[in-house]
């Protein structure tokens, strides 16, 4: 339907304005056709020459309606009122642009995410729609034609974090002849993965998959491998990133060691790792963190070190063969210039310890899942025998608690998606391997990917035993006859509608995922936002899934929230591909939305210098006036509001369209009208 | 227009203000005479008598230049700007009042009621029998009025539009004297006036451009009352010595006079050029660049400002996006 106004307007803009149902989605909470009739009428005087409604204004159907106003009726700006600016404001602007209208002249109003889906009163919300639709004609009258910015792309990638996402991205672009730098703070890529014995569903060796794939990456002419590294800056922007590296000093020189291992056998300080081995197992001073490393070097762990710490030994140094040893070596910072950053820096194991009534720490025979993936690793502490604490005792029955830290509101709300999964895992290998009784204690499975509920269904018929809900404590006290010595857990059994205490030898706490501890800091250096959970945030979570609201920095696997082996990897794909597609255009281009400040406005105070998060703003010591760097700034308005002076504004959120568009909502345009 | 042979007329009238704006006007010195020669003073209530029929009895545009004054605190102010709005040519938002509040505007903060109750009903008022100002009074004689107080200040351009506007509290005397000189070269056809609509008399920065003070990048992890320093910094920006100085949000022109005196700049020059409410944006400014991402840390940074609607709307309440609180409105 079209409402054409009549009467002179007093705008010298033609204005359209078109107002989509989005099926039933609109139309079935706002009366597009009231909202529509209204604003070819009472916005008439504002310039509104046009108005329509149509079913599916993103349909080809409804944008030739639009490039056919803008044609026919010369139309100078398009206001349509529809989804989020997020899903369609490229559609409708490439529309207006097919017309010959310059794309920046159409605003986009949200009448579904922010009148539809958020109201229920049909008559208030189309009231809203009406004054969202006023704040928008009052603010395309004052857009101005602009043109979109192109950005030269650097053809080198950043991969921070070498685990299985980030072997996989980096090497997705090494192998389609791009360079790369993956980053890795460990000693060695390889991240969990290389810590787990097993891999759920088909219970194939990690080791077996994912070496071949370190191997690969660490040998790749195209991939510069740093690890003992962590990235510390980044500045720039999307195509010209400069990132700053600190390379830890290994203490072994790279040239002329050949990972013979003579060091690690020859040093006499042994230290608990609770890195690799989870406090199970231990390690030297000097070191790699497993077998299978990569690269092959080890590192000399100076808190350790007894030369670090007292000036004397140097075991490994005298026993070197090629003298490869260098105990004056010093940190290194890198700088390294790429166009696109990857981060894949995974997650932290949730600490098992803050479950008081679990008794992890407390209680010898509570093990916390990692704990149990060394057991059961044939490289691990006890080669590959599921023990009792002792190392020796195999324990008779097992309790596996799923959800510990997860699905809980003291602790994360979220499900950590693996454990169910893991926890199966474990209860097949506890009966494949010790006969043992198991128990798991599980609050609902999910078992959804590809062949995982056939797993489910399999350890179900290898005997274990499940008992639904939240177990309430784990506990030495014995308290009836069968308990003593045993561990007893506390459950009330929902299904059976009951509480019960079943004892067993040993308890695994399938503990959940969460965000690295220092995620909010790297956050930070990559200008990214994290949830309140503290996982950072997709661009979108279905349709954009690896990229963010920063051009260029990508994210990979449990970066973005709990995942599994499969889904991690696809993410490492996918955001190298991401990258790859920026890469071999050479270009991109950018919303023209940047920060400018007008010199005569500013009178050089300085209080925007140090609050660019991309470094965009520099102070001219000879004019005294601060200045915004086009090409840095990404747009996003932190100076624009910090400028006392008012002399910096933002293109496309200037005064006068923030104003007017307030002024629209409020409804004072139409009492002028 | 004038008729030939007589001189334009001049009219300067306050509304709700303290009297100040005329007291600089006067303190231009010997340039009073030249709005002497080059003006007939048709209604000037400060200098000289008349009376508002005077006014009435002029033709519409009969007053060339106008000084309006003060904020509009009641219906006789608001009749007064309606009425010399009509007789003027050149209509002057003059002063802080008229463009945008000022101290009395601070009034916004509260409801009518409770402002005639800390007038009326104090212990600094002798008033037993709790009287308050009424719009009508019966006496033997007949009845009395007063104007009608109303519900908030506002300022001039809120009631009636005006030509130009000149800030300060009050506009600085070589301000006026420029602005004088201007429009009188401008009707000798010597000088365009400036577009209408326009801020004048005073610069299109702010103070901390007229400020000699180094400046650096600021990180701020206090903030402090002048009186409770030892000792001030004579060559350091105030702001970063912890004082919250509000020019970098204040328009220049009054030569950053306080500053340059160690005190800080409070902000009675008003908004710079583009910017309806200063207090919003000194409240980002200000929070951008305290130094700490400690929340209790940054609450006892901000606590520093006690009174943060005198500290950033001193001036500017009435005439801000705000104008006035929500009680009052």
């Amino acid at each position: 339907m079209t409402t054409q106004p009549q009467g002179p307007s007093q705008s010298e803009e033609k204005i359209g304005v078109y107002v989509c149902h989005c099926g039933s989605n609109i139309a079935g909470t706002v009366d597009v056709a009231e909202v529509r009739e209204w604003a070819g009428q009472r916005l008439a005087g504002r310039g509104v020459t046009v108005a329509r409604d149509y079913k599916f204004m993103c349909s080809s159907l409804g944008q030739e309606l639009i490039e056919k106003d803008i044609k026919e009726q010369g139309l100078s700006r398009v206001v349509v009122a529809a989804c989020s600016p997020h899903l369609h404001e490229g559609t409708f602007r490439t529309a207006c642009g097919r017309a010959g209208l310059n794309p920046y002249l159409c605003e986009l109003v949200s009448i579904r995410e922010q009148v539809s889906w958020v109201h229920t009163d049909k008559h208030a919300a189309t009231d809203k729609a009406k004054a969202v639709v006023s704040g928008g004609v009052e603010r395309v009258r004052h857009h101005v034609p602009l043109v979109p910015l192109r950005v030269a792309i650097h053809p080198d990638t950043l991969v921070v974090g070498g685990g299985i996402a980030g072997i996989q991205a980096a090497l997705e672009l090494a192998d389609a002849g791009k360079k790369v730098y993956l980053v890795e703070r460990d000693p060695s890529i390889g991240g969990h993965m290389a810590q787990f014995d097993k891999t759920f569903p088909t219970l194939d060796c990690a080791a077996c998959i994912l070496t071949p794939r370190m191997v690969s990456a660490g040998n790749h002419p195209n991939i510069t491998l740093l690890t003992w590294s962590e990235v510390t800056e980044v500045h720039g922007y999307v195509g010209n990133f400069t990132v700053k590296i600190r390379q830890r000093a290994r203490h072994v020189k790279t040239e002329l060691c050949t990972g013979c291992g003579i060091c690690q056998e020859k040093c006499p300080k042994k230290v608990i790792d609770d890195v690799y081995e989870a406090g199970l197992g231990y390690r030297k001073a000097v070191y790699t963190p497993f077998p299978q490393a990569v690269p092959k070097y080890p590192v000399i762990d100076v808190e350790n070190c007894t030369y670090f710490r007292k000036g004397t030994c140097r075991a490994c140094e005298k026993l070197c063969p090629t003298g490869a040893i260098d105990f004056a070596q010093k940190d290194e910072v890198l700088t390294v210039q790429v166009g696109n950053i990857i981060l894949a820096t995974g997650y932290d194991l949730f600490d098992p310890q803050r479950v008081t009534q679990y008794g992890y720490g407390r209680l010898a025979n509570v093990f916390t899942s990692l704990e149990f993936e060394r057991l059961t690793n044939a490289a691990g502490p006890t080669n590959g025998a599921i023990v009792l604490r002792d190392g020796k005792t195999v324990p008779k029955s097992v309790g596996i608690i799923h959800c510990v830290g997860s699905r809980d509101r003291n602790f994360n709300n979220y499900c950590s998606a693996i454990c169910c999964m893991q926890s199966l895992k474990f209860a097949h290998l506890v009966k494949e391997r010790t006969g043992a009784t198991v128990y798991n204690f599980y609050i609902d499975i999910r078992t959804t990917a590809k062949a995982y509920d056939e797993f489910y269904q399999r350890v179900l018929e290898e005997g274990t035993l499940f008992v639904r809900g939240r177990v309430a404590e784990v506990t030495d006290a014995a308290r009836l006859p069968g308990e003593e010595g045993k561990l007893i857990l506390q459950v009330e059994d929902t299904l059976a509608g009951k509480q019960r205490r079943i004892p067993v030898d040993k308890v695994v706490l399938s503990a959940g995922l969460q965000p690295r501890a220092d995620a909010k800091a790297t956050a930070q250096v990559f200008g990214l936002s994290c949830s309140a959970d503290g996982w950072f945030i997709e661009k979108h979570p279905k349709l954009d899934p690896v990229a963010t609201m920063t051009e260029g920095v990508f994210i990979a696997g449990c970066v973005s929230g709990p995942k599994d082996i499969p889904a991690s990897v696809a993410q490492g794909s996918a955001a190298a591909a991401r990258v790859l597609s920026t890469i071999d255009k050479g270009e991109i281009t950018l919303e023209p939305v940047r920060a400018s400040i007008n010199a005569t406005q500013c009178s050089g105070c300085r209080i925007c210098n140090t609050l660019c998060p991309f470094g965009a703003i520099s102070f001219l010591e000879a004019d005294r006036v601060s200045e915004v760097n086009p090409a840095l700034c990404q747009g996003c308005g932190t100076c624009v509001a910090a400028c006392p002076a008012g002399a910096i504004s933002g293109t496309g959120f200037s005064n006068d369209q923030v104003l007017s568009q307030i002024e629209g909502l409020l409804m004072l345009n139409v009492a002028y009208a | 227009m004038s008729v030939k042979g007589s001189k334009p007329k001049f009219a300067m009238y306050w509304a709700s203000s303290c009297g100040g704006c005329e007291i600089a006007v006067l303190n231009t010195g010997l340039k009073i005479l030249d709005v002497d020669a080059a003006f007939d003073v048709a209604f000037w209530p400060v200098a000289m008598d008349a009376k508002y029929k005077d006014v009435e009895a002029l033709p519409d545009g009969a007053i060339t230049l106008t000084l309006f004054n003060g904020g509009i605190r009641n219906d006789e102010n608001a009749a007064m700007a309606k009425l010399l709005r009509r007789k003027s040519q050149i209509l002057v938002a003059f002063g802080s009042c008229a463009t945008e509040g000022c101290i009395p505007g601070l009034a916004n903060l509260s409801p009518a009621r409770e402002v005639f109750d800390t007038a009326y009903g104090t212990v600094t008022t002798e008033n037993p029998k709790g009287v308050r100002p009424q719009p009508e009074t019966r006496v033997p004689e007949g009845v009395l009025h007063i104007p009608v107080f109303s519900p908030t200040v506002r300022t001039l351009e809120q009631v009636v539009p005006v030509d130009y506007s000149m800030p300060g509290c009050p506009p600085e005397s070589h301000q006026i004297a420029m602005v004088i000189d201007l429009v009188i070269q401008a009707l000798q056809g010597k000088a365009q006036l400036p577009p209408k609509g326009a801020t004048i008399g005073a610069g299109a920065s702010t103070v901390c451009d007229e400020c000699p003070r180094q400046r650096n990048v600021k990180k701020i992890t206090k903030f402090v009352r002048i009186q409770e320093l030892e000792s001030v910094d004579p060559n350091l920006c105030l702001l970063e010595q912890g004082i919250p100085c509000n020019g970098p949000a204040i328009r220049n022109g009054c030569g950053a006079l306080c500053p340059r005196a160690g005190a800080q700049c409070i902000g009675c020059y008003g908004p710079a050029e583009g910017v309806v409410d200063n207090g919003a944006r000194l409240i980002t400014a200000f929070a951008s660049v305290v130094d700490s991402n400690d929340p209790v840390e940054i609450e006892r940074i901000l606590d520093g400002i006690p009174d943060p609607a005198g500290q950033f709307y001193r001036f500017n309440l009435a005439g801000s996006l705000l104008h006035a609180s929500r009680a009052v409105r």
